[in-house]
């Protein structure tokens, strides 16, 4: 949330993750034509800025100053707006992150089940080491989450949009294979 | 069912019948198992009567608060000229609860078909349901089941060919466990931060964009077909004779160091120490049951004498000093240490307090602090008294009650486990079994 230890506000960019190139906009052809049936969902335009904000992250991994800049023209409001929305919401990428995003639920019912082991493992067997940080290889960025909503089946682990359930700490090589 | 497991004899299924059953996802799978019937049967009735119906049954809020779903349906003017909306809470985010989760996972068309009589009901056009953005699962199947009843003609411009117009929309959430809160729900589907409004005006007066709005809970919502079906009588039969004020089933999902953990589906009353130990299986291999929290995270924390004698409804969970709430419970083993634990609740509440008032930003934050602190084995005397006035600081003093609910557990677990907080800051061992998680 807005001042706890946010989850992508936290990540500490490495190498190889500038945002140098020119921005491309998202909203054209098929997903302008998305956005405009979304919108109709809503008596008010801003009503699609959530979902606006999903499509950008979802073609770009991130949501971008240039992207909520996008997302703002499209939908009447100010950049510095959206820019508002999106530093509310723990799930909108703020900077880029690594090829897998992996999210271990570590919230109370998971902690009493040992989650604090898988996260410990995820940390070692990906070579981030910390919470937050890319690995060299741009590959994996670790994060704690709070109460995924999947407690009977501890421990829940997210990596980018797939939901994995029950991870332990000896399954998360297992895991980590399938995500190379 | 225990999804995963096979259902126990003593439960009771109703809004879990096809969890579990691929086929039941489909909209041609629910037809057969009578799906949409109840929608048909509610089209042709009087807004008004079916909410008589509900208020009949006796069904109550299962989101957390137990508010009787049909008074506040009646809360909706009908007539007043203004759209009104219906917004359906899968936000489940209270840690420990994980049943929405499965009733979209396994009967999207439940939620679809209780959706759309309760938009009837109220008044309403539009219903938004908004899901958690981790949800992904979920989300799917619900986007998957609307694109059939869409195609299908059972939601949109001509509802079943009535004439009617009932759009069902999912709008997906983006990490925030304060958007479950009814009015921060409704801001985060404006495009808005997902910050509580002040109350009044109440959402039925003034809801999202604005206009009259009601707030239901995915089971509570899922409840909806079945009573129109069955009738309000039959569902209230599912109550103690000795407290008509809980009827029906309740899912339940359990949690932590239980043996099975999974969604239960029970009758309002049933014995919670019968159904910890026999139908949850009890405690793991060489352990014991120490703590509960029965409802969520939010509600009291209770020990093992208490939750022996407690029944699983509102009134019998509040007769052992705690809540039902959502009903996701917390199982606590003496494996643990409850100091730990309570902490890092505190760092939950801290993280997801949306920060706009001072005694919640503030108070969830130095909670933490003291909880790790007096964890780490640095706590002082005084520590204990802190917490109980910054917990008294922050309880009926904030927009909404997030705050009270970082409070409740710890004040609880100072009540019922002292000598384990005491004994961490006079640096004795808290527990004769070793503490397994690190
Ligand atoms: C901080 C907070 C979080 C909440 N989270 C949820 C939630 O995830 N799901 C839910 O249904 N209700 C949640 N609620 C309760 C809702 O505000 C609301 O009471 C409920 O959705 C109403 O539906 P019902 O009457 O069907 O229970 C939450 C309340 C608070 C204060
Ligand atoms: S009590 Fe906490 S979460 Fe609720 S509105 Fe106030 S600061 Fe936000
Ligand atoms: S606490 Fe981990 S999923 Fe709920």
């Amino acid at each position: 949330m807005s001042h706890g230890p946010s989850a992508s506000a936290g990540a500490i960019i490495r190498s190889g993750h500038h945002d140098d190139a020119p921005y491309e906009p998202v909203f054209v052809g098929e997903a302008k034509v998305r956005l405009d049936e979304l919108v109709k969902r809503y008596p008010r335009k801003v009503g699609a800025l959530l979902p606006a904000l999903w499509m950008v992250q979802e073609a770009r991994g991130w949501v971008s100053e240039a992207g909520m800049a996008e997302v703002a023209a499209q939908l009447d409001v100010t950049p510095a707006y959206v820019k508002g929305v999106v530093t509310f919401y723990t799930m909108y990428n703020q900077h880029p992150v690594g090829k897998y995003l992996i999210q271990v639920c570590t919230t109370t019912p998971c902690h009493v089940c040992g989650a604090e082991d898988v996260v410990r493992a995820f940390l070692d067997q990906t070579g981030c080491g910390e919470l937050g940080v890319t690995s060299e290889d741009g590959r994996y960025t670790v994060i704690e989450v709070e109460c995924l909503g999947a407690c009977g089946f501890a421990t829940p682990v997210m990596v980018n949009s797939d939901f994995l359930e029950s991870v332990s700490a000896d399954r998360v090589a297992d895991v980590l294979g399938r995500y190379r | 069912m225990g999804y995963p497991y096979k259902p126990h004899a003593s439960e009771t299924l109703v809004l879990s019948t096809h969890f579990g059953d691929p086929e039941a996802r489909t909209l041609k799978g629910w037809k057969d198992r009578g799906g949409y019937r109840a929608l048909e049967t509610a089209l042709g009735m009087d807004p008004a009567a079916i909410i008589g119906v509900i208020k009949e049954s006796g069904l109550r809020g299962r989101g957390g608060a137990g508010f009787p779903t049909g008074l506040k349906w009646s809360f909706m003017k009908p007539d007043d000229g203004k759209p009104h909306y219906l917004c359906c809470n899968a936000d489940e985010s209270e840690p420990g609860t994980f049943k929405d989760r499965e009733i979209m996972r396994w009967t999207p068309h439940a939620l679809i078909e209780g959706c759309a009589i309760g938009a009837y009901a109220i008044g309403a056009e539009t219903c938004y349901i908004y899901i958690r953005g981790e949800f992904t699962e979920p989300l799917q199947r619900m986007e998957d089941a609307l694109a059939e009843a869409r195609a299908a003609g059972i939601v949109g411009r001509n509802a079943m060919g009535t004439g009617k117009t009932i759009n069902v929309w999912v709008h997906k959430g983006a990490g925030a466990y304060i958007c479950g809160e009814e009015t921060a729900l409704m801001n985060s589907i404006e495009g808005k931060r997902g910050n509580p409004r002040i109350k009044p005006p109440f959402p039925a007066v003034a809801g999202v964009f604005g206009m009259p709005t009601t707030i239901n809970n995915v089971e509570t919502l899922t409840a909806v077909p079945h009573i129109l079906n069955q009738g309000g009588a039959w569902y209230k039969n599912f109550a103690r004779s000795d407290n008509p004020k809980s009827t029906g089933t309740k899912l339940w999902s359990v949690c932590g160091n239980i043996a099975r953990p999974g969604n239960y589906e029970m009758v309002m009353g049933f014995p919670f120490g019968e159904f910890l130990r026999d139908i949850c299986g009890g405690a793991l291999p060489g352990r014991e049951l120490r703590a509960i929290i029965p409802g969520g995270s939010s509600v009291p924390i209770i020990n093992m004498e208490e939750a022996d004698r407690a029944l699983m409804d509102y009134e019998g969970m509040a007769a052992v000093g705690t809540m039902l709430g959502s009903a996701g419970c917390i199982v606590i083993d003496n494996a643990q240490s409850i100091p730990r634990q309570v902490a890092r609740l505190a760092r939950f509440y801290a993280h997801e307090s949306c920060a706009q008032c001072t005694q919640c930003r503030e108070g969830t934050a130095w909670t933490t602090k003291i909880l790790e602190r007096i964890v780490a084995g640095n706590g002082t005397a005084e520590d204990l008294d802190t917490l109980l006035d910054v917990a008294d600081d922050m309880t009926g003093k904030t927009i909404c009650v997030l705050s009270d609910s970082c409070a409740v557990p710890v004040v609880s677990a100072l009540q019922r486990f002292r000598g384990d907080f005491e004994a961490l800051i006079t640096k004795k061992t808290v527990h004769t079994v070793p503490v397994v998680v690190s």
